[in-house]
């Protein structure tokens, strides 16, 4: 890779969890900057780092007033940290912009692999580059000429289905919240709608997985959203 | 808005009855002009039919008086048993009010609306039962006669000759949901009635034959129909008005009635009432207090009382004002409350007095410019009933006073005539008969003012010591003496009255100030109430006590000197719950020794103010006493309530103070345990990528105690929210599949020593309830079964309807439970095995957020070996609709079988 290794500013206050961070991501082939507080780490954002990790229980500022500021003028991937119990927080700062979360205590293997999707992500976006065959599994979805697969046989989707499917891989590894995925794929006047998304999730699970009730790709994530697991 | 001319206050109105319309039970009045039309017939056939449709219908009280049609009619009824009242040996069989009320029927009949009770019933009259009956949600069929109607009563005694003693007040007719009038031609009911078919009460026998001629039934029936259809009328006219149908709004007529002694007085506010009917008016009545009313007979005082309380029932706003002239006082209350017509009797007095002194119709119609003056005719016979004066009280010791006063200006007289001239000594004695008459009032000094011309003439008219007099100019003089002596006498008296009338009023004014005053500055509701009892105590001469209801429907005296029996209590409670006032000096239980009147604040009745007169003998209360007692009584009402809503929103606030207290506790306790259980598994995350060998082994013990630790802690928090209340239950309709696939996701590693199956229909409706709590019990029931099971041991998980209710269910093929521990496996730090696992909150964390979806959770050994927790959930109502697509569902059928997709997992 030419590219020099990718910048991760960590905003946390806790400084025994920003020294394993720093040791996990350095040991990791990573940039490691750091801001034990939202007023340092919204300076040390327009640096231009890579990623930021955000921890949402900051003393000096709400978490999900810092994610507003960065969102006013980045579109850098955030993911924020938070502790079970903040689940409508967590909600909120994901629907204002952020990428993805981790929930505490969170092992490296989890951070690394979240931070490798949206990392995958942001570099998507700057190149415009979708591919137009989507694998995963024994799944293939040809994104040219809207056909599914399951191994060799072709499943039949109805066109909201369709939509949720591509909507799932477009944002592919990431969680997405209801309403942003009700807003995708049904418009804005049905982002409080969940009964659909939950009707056709069903739907498309019984579809494609094998075992819908334990699946394998179309995971929900209770109380935020679903996410299309990939690895 | 409709309509832009609508009367807001009307609105209002109309929005009461609707509302009022929907608890209340509905009323149906059988109208006839006589007895013997068949109202009872029809009632009881109306019923019958209703009965057959289902309807639950219950006789209250229906006498056929051995009719046999009607008791026909009776066959195959339920019939209410009646109430036996003895009064006096006399035993009567009356209806039962408790008895209905407690049978609670769809449908209740009740016969005679007009009826009297016995003495010793709960009401006085039977109207007051069925509106008991309607204000328990109770429909009542219920059958009248015209001449029953209040603002009939004169003018059927008018056209009858009899006089009706037994009525109701019209709103009773005109607030009743229908009528129907049931006719029956005049020449018929004679017929009938020569037949013997129609019953008349005994003590009503001597009028029979006055009753029934051919001219008074057809005046009757024509009064009957024209009532009818004047209702059928309004009823026009509030459908227009509730249509928004435009008619210009007329400007408000208000019509004042002047209530005198006078015996036609009733007739006058009944005239004024019919009047202020028709006109859709508001209306008043005034009693106007002058100095000689004060002298007026008991009787003539409780008549005004009467006709003013009739008023009040007829729907009048009543006032008594105190003035020396009639006239100039009913002007300057019409003038201030924009009266547009006057109603006043034609004054009974003889022709002499008015034309010497006016009559007071004939000064309104001088004095009051654009008001309308109806004066109404009395009737002669009825006039003849004279207003009595009493001298109750006759100051005797006034006249031993009156008589030493002239003994002691004829003594000082004799000391100064030969100094003075005779007119000096008239003034001495002008001067003694105004000290008597301030000092001792009129009658007193009318005694001194004679008194004093007999001993003029006597000790100083020569010649002296005789009572003859040579000079003929002194007849002049004595009588001028006399004239003038009456006269000072006479405005001396009204000074007095006046003087005390006001301070009547200032008392009034002042007791009612004093308790504002005194109750504004208390804070606490103890407070308040000592002070409203002992003003309203001093105030009324009684002995009062508010009783609050404590618990709620219980009403208590927290006065240990005012104790209630086990029937007061109920008459208490009656007062609480239906707002109006009870006991002594009310229609209401008139026998009890207490009044009660309901504290009615802004928004509801908070409680009940007893009051105990000192004296029982003083039998009634004035209406001035009693409006005073209202008054006392609402301020009273509005303090206590300002009490209830401080003592409410501090105990609001420190619940808030409390939340937000524990909200902060709990965040910062779940914060700062698992931030550095998170930098332990993390780091120790870190360092086990390059182990191996025992190190490896130990960092990997450290991560799964950190995780258990972790585990651990979020029990202890849910338990603590579920304890403390905290938990909010955010609910959402869920598909139950979701959230079963959501746990196994979360569980991840832990589950892979364990094949899992699961049944879920495919045709699941959505759920409604809270995904992250269900998804933790699921979790935590999972867990259990992992730790009590040995690996590769299998796992049912399914979730289906169930007898109204949505059932998961999670079986193992573990040891099972130890038989009795059923139930002890879900309580607080219950654990099955002392080594390893949790602290033994899952389960009871699982059995509170289950408690809160109000749900059930079970455990029970399963067929063939192992466990089986069940828990179900309500199913509440239908989950909203997911519209169909628009596109055709071609693939449908080519899409995978859903049976087949819902293979076990291998």
């Amino acid at each position: 890779m030419p590219n020099p290794d990718p910048v991760i500013l960590v905003i946390e206050d806790e400084a025994s969890i920003r020294r394993f961070l720093r040791t996990a991501l350095t040991n990791h082939g990573y940039q490691f900057v750091e801001a034990a507080t939202a007023k340092d780490g919204l300076e040390a954002a327009t640096h231009q780092p890579d990623l930021v990790i955000l921890d949402l229980g900051l003393p000096d500022l709400d978490g999900l007033e810092v994610v507003r500021q960065l969102r006013g003028w980045t579109t850098l991937p955030i993911i924020i940290l938070s502790v079970r119990g903040q689940e409508s927080v967590k909600v909120s700062a994901l629907d204002a912009g952020a990428d993805d979360y981790l929930t505490k205590p969170f092992s490296v293997e989890e951070l690394l692999a979240r931070i490798r999707v949206v990392l995958r992500h942001a570099a998507h976006i700057e190149q415009k580059a979708d591919e137009p065959i989507f694998t995963v599994d024994d799944w293939k979805v040809d994104l040219s000429k809207r056909q599914v697969f399951v191994g060799e046989r072709e499943i039949h989707l109805t066109p909201i289905e369709y939509k949720l499917l591509t909507t799932l891989i477009r944002y592919a590894g990431k969680v997405i919240t209801h309403r942003q995925l009700l807003k995708e794929v049904w418009g804005s006047a049905y982002s409080n709608e969940t009964q659909y998304l939950h009707v056709y999730m069903t739907r498309l699970r019984h579809k494609l997985e094998c075992d819908p009730a334990q699946p394998r790709h179309l995971m929900l994530e209770l109380g935020v959203g679903y996410r299309l697991k990939v690895d | 808005m409709k309509n832009d001319n609508s009367n807001p206050s009307e609105s209002l109105v109309s929005l009461n009855a609707n509302e009022a319309g929907t608890r209340r039970g509905k009323l149906k009045i059988f109208f006839g002009y006589a007895a013997g039309v068949g109202k009872t017939y029809a009632m009881l056939d109306a019923a019958r039919m209703h009965k057959a449709e289902g309807v639950d219908v219950v006789i209250g009280y229906i006498d056929s008086h051995g009719r046999v049609e009607t008791e026909a009619l009776l066959d195959g009824m339920e019939i209410l048993p009646r109430r036996d009242s003895t009064d006096q040996d006399i035993t009567q069989h009356e209806f039962d009010l408790d008895a209905a009320l407690a049978r609670h029927p769809a449908l209740i009949l009740v016969d005679d609306l007009a009826h009297t009770n016995a003495s010793g019933s709960a009401h006085a009259k039977r109207w007051q039962d069925v509106q008991e009956l309607l204000e328990a949600g109770i429909n009542v069929y219920t059958s009248l006669n015209v001449q029953h109607l209040e603002s009939l009563n004169d003018l059927i005694t008018q056209i009858t000759g009899v006089v009706i003693r037994e009525t109701i007040p019209d709103t009773v007719f005109e607030q009743a949901d229908e009528v129907e009038l049931i006719d029956l031609a005049p020449d018929d009911l004679l017929q009938r009635f020569k037949e013997d078919k129609v019953y008349v009460p005994e003590d009503a026998s001597y009028a029979v034959p006055h009753f029934f001629r051919k001219g008074n039934l057809i005046a009757l029936r024509e009064l009957a129909m024209r009532c009818a259809a004047d209702r059928v009328d309004t009823q026009m006219q509030d459908y227009r008005h509730d249509h928004a149908v435009s008619r210009p709004w007329l400007a408000t007529e208000r019509i004042l009635v002047c209530i005198s002694q006078a015996p036609d007085s009733a007739r006058l506010v009944r005239a004024a009432h019919r009047m202020a009917k028709a006109l859709h008016a508001e209306w008043f009545a005034v009693h106007i207090e002058a100095p000689e009313s004060l002298r007026l007979a008991k009787d003539n005082r409780d008549y005004v009382a009467q006709t003013l309380h009739l008023a009040d029932q007829l729907g009048a706003e009543t006032t008594t004002l105190s003035g020396n002239n009639v006239s100039e006082e009913l002007i300057a209350f019409a003038h201030s409350h924009n009266v547009s017509r006057i109603v006043v009797g034609k004054s009974s007095h003889p022709r002499w007095r008015q034309a010497l002194f006016g009559s007071i119709a004939g000064e309104l119609v001088q004095k009051i410019g654009r008001i309308e003056v109806h004066v109404i005719t009395g009737d002669r016979e009825e006039a003849e009933r004279s207003t009595n004066w009493t001298f109750d009280s006759i100051n005797w010791l006034g006249y031993f006073w009156a008589v030493i006063a002239i003994a002691f200006c004829t003594f000082l007289s004799k000391l100064i005539a030969p100094y003075f001239s005779l007119t000096d000594i008239v003034i001495l004695y002008l001067l003694g008969i105004v000290i008597v008459a301030a000092w001792q009032g009129l009658g007193p000094s009318i005694l001194a003012s004679a008194f004093s011309v007999l001993a003029f003439d006597f000790f100083f008219v020569p010649p002296t010591s005789s009572f003859t007099f040579y000079d003929q100019h002194f007849v002049v003089t004595f009588g001028f003496m006399l004239l003038l002596g009456i006269m000072i006498s006479t405005l001396t008296a009204q000074i007095r009255h006046q003087a005390r009338a006001a301070r009547q009023r200032e008392q009034h004014t002042a007791a009612l100030y004093a308790l504002s005053r005194d109750l504004a500055r208390m804070w606490s509701k103890q407070e308040l109430i000592e002070m409203a009892i002992r003003h309203i105590g001093q105030v009324m001469e009684c002995q009062a006590a508010i009783l609050l209801p404590d618990p709620p429907e219980r009403m208590s005296s927290p006065d240990p000197s005012f104790q209630l029996t086990v029937n007061e209590r109920a008459i208490a409670e009656w007062v609480y719950e239906h707002g109006q006032a009870a006991g002594w000096g009310t229609e209401t239980l008139a026998d009890d020794k207490i009044l009660y009147l309901p504290l009615v604040a802004s928004r509801r009745t908070i409680g009940v103010l007893g009051m105990r007169p000192r004296q029982i003998s003083s039998p009634l209360i004035s209406p001035e006493q009693f409006h005073l007692l209202e008054t006392l009584a609402s301020q009273t009402a509005l303090a206590i309530e300002r009490a209830y809503l401080v003592e409410e929103s501090q105990k609001a606030k420190v619940q808030i103070e409390t939340e937000r207290m524990r909200n902060a506790l709990l965040s910062s306790v779940s914060h700062d345990l698992k931030t550095p259980l998170a930098a332990i598994a993390g780091a120790a995350g870190s360092l086990i990528e390059d182990e191996v060998g025992p190190r490896r082994e130990l960092i990997l013990t450290i991560t799964e105690e950190a995780d258990r630790l972790n585990r651990l802690i979020s029990d202890l928090l849910d338990m603590t929210r579920l304890e403390s209340g905290a938990l909010q239950v955010r609910k959402e309709w869920q598909a139950a599949e979701g959230i079963v696939g959501a746990t196994f996701t979360r569980l991840g590693a832990r589950l892979r020593d364990h094949p899992v199956t699961t049944h879920i229909p495919a045709d699941m409706p959505l759920v409604l309830l809270d995904s992250v709590l269900i998804g933790q019990v699921l979790m935590n029931l999972l867990e259990n079964a992992i730790k009590y099971t040995p690996s590769d041991s299998p796992m049912d998980v399914s979730v289906n309807i169930s007898g109204g209710q949505v059932l998961f269910q999670v079986a193992d093929r573990g040891s099972g439970i130890r038989s009795g521990d059923e139930e002890r496996v879900f309580d607080k730090f219950y654990r099955a095995r002392t080594d390893g696992g949790g602290v033994g909150l899952g389960l009871t964390v699982c059995r509170g957020i289950i408690a809160a979806h109000s749900g059930r959770i079970w455990a029970k050994n399963r067929e063939g070996g192992g466990a089986v927790f069940q828990f179900t959930l309500p199913i509440e109502g239908e989950p909203p609709e997911v519209k169909a697509e628009e596109t055709e569902w071609s693939e449908k059928s080519e899409g995978i079988p859903m049976e087949e997709a819902h293979n076990a997992k291998p």
